[in-house]
């Protein structure tokens, strides 16, 4: 739901910390690890997490996550097994507000009105969809809005500033800061990132989470002090791969609690 | 924030086109779109494009009777428009002259393009070595594999051909790698698609420049023939050549035919590229149009024997003209493809690339079914010297 998001951002910003918002992608690298990783990035400290839906062209993301979509495709894993796999980690004791981040068409398949109205149902609590913004999300919009989940839109070094505010004004939990021109995983954010914060703050008070090209500790450490939000994705993947499939929850658990100082044990 | 308001170029072709693009890419499109309104009503823009149309490209192409060909069939008149004679052999150039003239414009100094037969990436190398932009043209492994000799055209030309080796390692996962590398360099790039797909205003300007094709053979037809012809027919991959021969005919009584490659047949999924006979909508690289995809949504694997259609979505002007009726799509299957080729080639002396080789078939049938006294123009959007290896292997003929 929406709110369970803006009472996460809240809440960080209650302790005087940034929120930190982990992605995994759905069936990576294996569809029955998806779920215990889930477990694990809460464990670890994850305030927010993205599940990315698997998609064939993925074309905004680099060559890490580009990786995890073609191995979650070939799994035949789909936006239905998502939902599947969020409803199980709720079961499982998951507290921490969900996400589904991935491309228009898979949700298109499934129907717009239906894909909210499920992914309320299983316990996910909003949208990010790459390849639609908010000009093109009328209807999808008005689906996730009658069922109380939210659509977080981008923004980009790119997007005009006379813009900013029309894409903020449809925000109602967060807002997706783009920090670099490119795709995910690929150049590390660079030091204007506080100025382009900055300059969203002036059209928006909805909290803003910075993300692309975020993944060291002292990346984490820096996006955390110019935004309510750092997320890192092509990293946590990258944990994923670093290593035996059996030991890629404690590897991703261990990297969150590095980056975020912190765990969230029993939360 | 609606694209509508802004603009005097309609983005959507009834339920299909739009703009399904990352943030990062907006301001580009919207940038794109003044520059290309702009243009098309500036009179210097119009005429430079129109010099170099006629002293570089060599336009206007011939519209040729095929008159053996006819006789052979022995029912309605055969016309080729033929585009195979443009510079570089193949209507792609029309597109690229246009883009990279907008590109200069747009003071974008750096062109990226897909290419699948390697066509669209040589026109566009062509135009880049002669308005002096920096050329990055992005291909599949696979399609590298099967034209080789346009990939060493692009070299000598001055671009960097970069090999695209993810998902089926064909035009559609080009497509994703230039828009990778847009949303990376979008600042001093323009990305010069080569067809009537991807965003607004790509579906729109693609088609304007390639609407020539159309103006100069439906003129030809009332000189040459003193009529319009029954009936046009083209091949359609992303379908830029089709849509450029379409359009200047879309109010007159002219049927209008569209061949999709059905590859080895329509029915085993993942074998074909008949996108419009075999597909459904829905949004892919920027559009929402018919596409070959599963139940969940996953863009499908496609085959044809020609690189150059083998795309598992179509130009979403298509997907309107397909769901009004006003034309028809069917499906030419690879062997169909290598007759076709071959008769054309025989009877004619002309070698057709395989992709206009889709529409020869097609053609023959319905010239026997309209009879004597009709016509059918066709759209011989390339010329087949790329495709030598391909059909020869095919044939079973070592080289």
């Amino acid at each position: 739901m929406s709110e369970r998001l803006r009472a996460r951002f809240a809440e960080a910003k209650g302790e005087g910390r940034a929120a930190f918002v982990a992605y995994v992608m759905a069936g990576f690298p294996e569809p029955d690890q998806t779920v215990p990783l889930l477990l694990g990035l809460e464990a670890g400290g994850a305030d927010v997490i993205e599940l990315g839906v698997p998609f064939t062209d993925p074309l905004a993301d680099g060559a890490t996550i580009q990786r995890a979509n073609e191995v979650a495709v070939a799994a035949g894993v789909t936006f239905a097994d998502c939902l599947g796999m969020v409803r199980e980690a709720r079961a499982q004791g998951l507290s921490a507000p969900l996400v589904l981040m991935g491309y228009d068409n898979p949700l298109l398949a499934y129907g717009e009105e239906r894909a909210a109205a499920d992914a309320a149902d299983a316990g996910a609590d909003g949208f990010i969809v790459v390849d639609l913004p908010p000009d093109e999300a009328g209807a999808f919009r008005k689906a996730c809005a009658d069922h109380g989940v939210s659509f977080v839109p981008l923004i980009a070094p790119t997007t005009a500033e006379s813009r900013m505010g029309e894409v903020a004004s449809v925000a109602d939990s967060f807002i997706y800061c783009v920090s670099v021109t490119g795709t995910t995983g690929g150049a590390a954010v660079p030091p204007e990132v506080g100025e382009l914060v900055a300059t969203i703050r002036q059209h928006t008070d909805v909290p803003i989470a910075v993300g692309f090209g975020v993944s060291t500790e002292e990346q984490v450490a820096r996006v955390g002090r110019v935004a309510e939000g750092v997320i890192v994705g092509s990293a946590i993947i990258a944990a994923i791969e670093g290593g035996s499939v059996e030991g890629c929850v404690d590897r991703v658990r261990a990297y969150v609690e590095r980056v975020t100082g912190r765990s969230r044990e029993g939360a | 924030m609606s694209t509508e308001t802004r603009s005097e170029l309609a983005p959507r072709f009834g339920e299909f086109g739009g703009r399904y693009i990352p943030e990062v890419l907006v301001a580009a499109h919207e940038e794109l779109e003044e520059s290309y309104e702009a243009a098309r009503r500036d009179p210097a823009f119009r005429e430079e494009l129109a010099t170099l149309q006629r002293h570089y490209a060599g336009r206007p192409t011939p519209l040729y009777f095929a008159e053996r060909l006819t006789e052979e069939v022995g029912g309605a008149r055969l016309w080729l428009k033929r585009e195979d004679l443009a510079h570089t052999g193949a209507h792609k150039i029309n597109n690229a002259l246009g883009q990279a003239l907008l590109a200069k414009r747009l003071g974008k100094p750096r062109i990226i393009a897909e290419t699948g037969a390697g066509q669209h990436g040589v026109a566009t190398a062509t135009v880049c070595a002669k308005l002096n932009l920096e050329c990055v043209v992005y291909m599949g492994t696979e399609d590298i594999r099967r034209q080789s000799l346009n990939v060493f055209r692009m070299k000598m030309l001055g671009a960097e051909v970069v090999p695209v080796d993810s998902g089926s390692r064909t035009l559609k996962d080009a497509i994703n790698e230039a828009m990778r590398d847009w949303v990376t360099n979008v600042r001093t790039t323009h990305y010069l698609i080569g067809s009537a797909i991807g965003p607004h205003p790509f579906p729109t300007m693609v088609r304007d420049f390639q609407a020539v094709i159309g103006q100069e053979a439906r003129e030809q037809m009332l000189e040459q023939a003193g009529r319009l012809p029954d009936v046009a027919v083209a091949c359609v991959g992303g379908g830029s050549n089709a849509i450029g021969l379409f359009h200047p005919f879309i109010e007159d009584p002219v049927r209008l035919v569209g061949v999709e490659a059905a590859g080895e047949g329509l029915a085993e999924p993942g074998r074909n590229a008949a996108t419009l006979v075999a597909g459904s909508p829905g949004v892919l690289h920027g559009t929402r149009t018919y596409l070959l995809q599963d139940e969940a949504g996953q863009i499908l694997d496609t085959h044809s024997i020609s690189a150059g259609l083998d795309y598992p979505g179509v130009g979403p002007e298509h997907s309107w003209l397909k769901v009004t009726e006003r034309a028809e799509y069917i499906a030419t299957d690879d062997a169909e493809a290598l007759d076709g080729f071959q008769r054309l080639t025989r009877s004619e002396g002309i070698i057709p690339a395989l992709e206009p080789a889709h529409a020869i078939l097609p053609a023959i049938r319905l010239a026997d079914e309209i009879g004597e006294g009709g016509d059918v123009l066709i759209g011989l959007s390339g010329r087949g010297d790329k495709d030598m290896h391909t059909v020869a292997e095919a044939l079973g003929v070592t080289l």
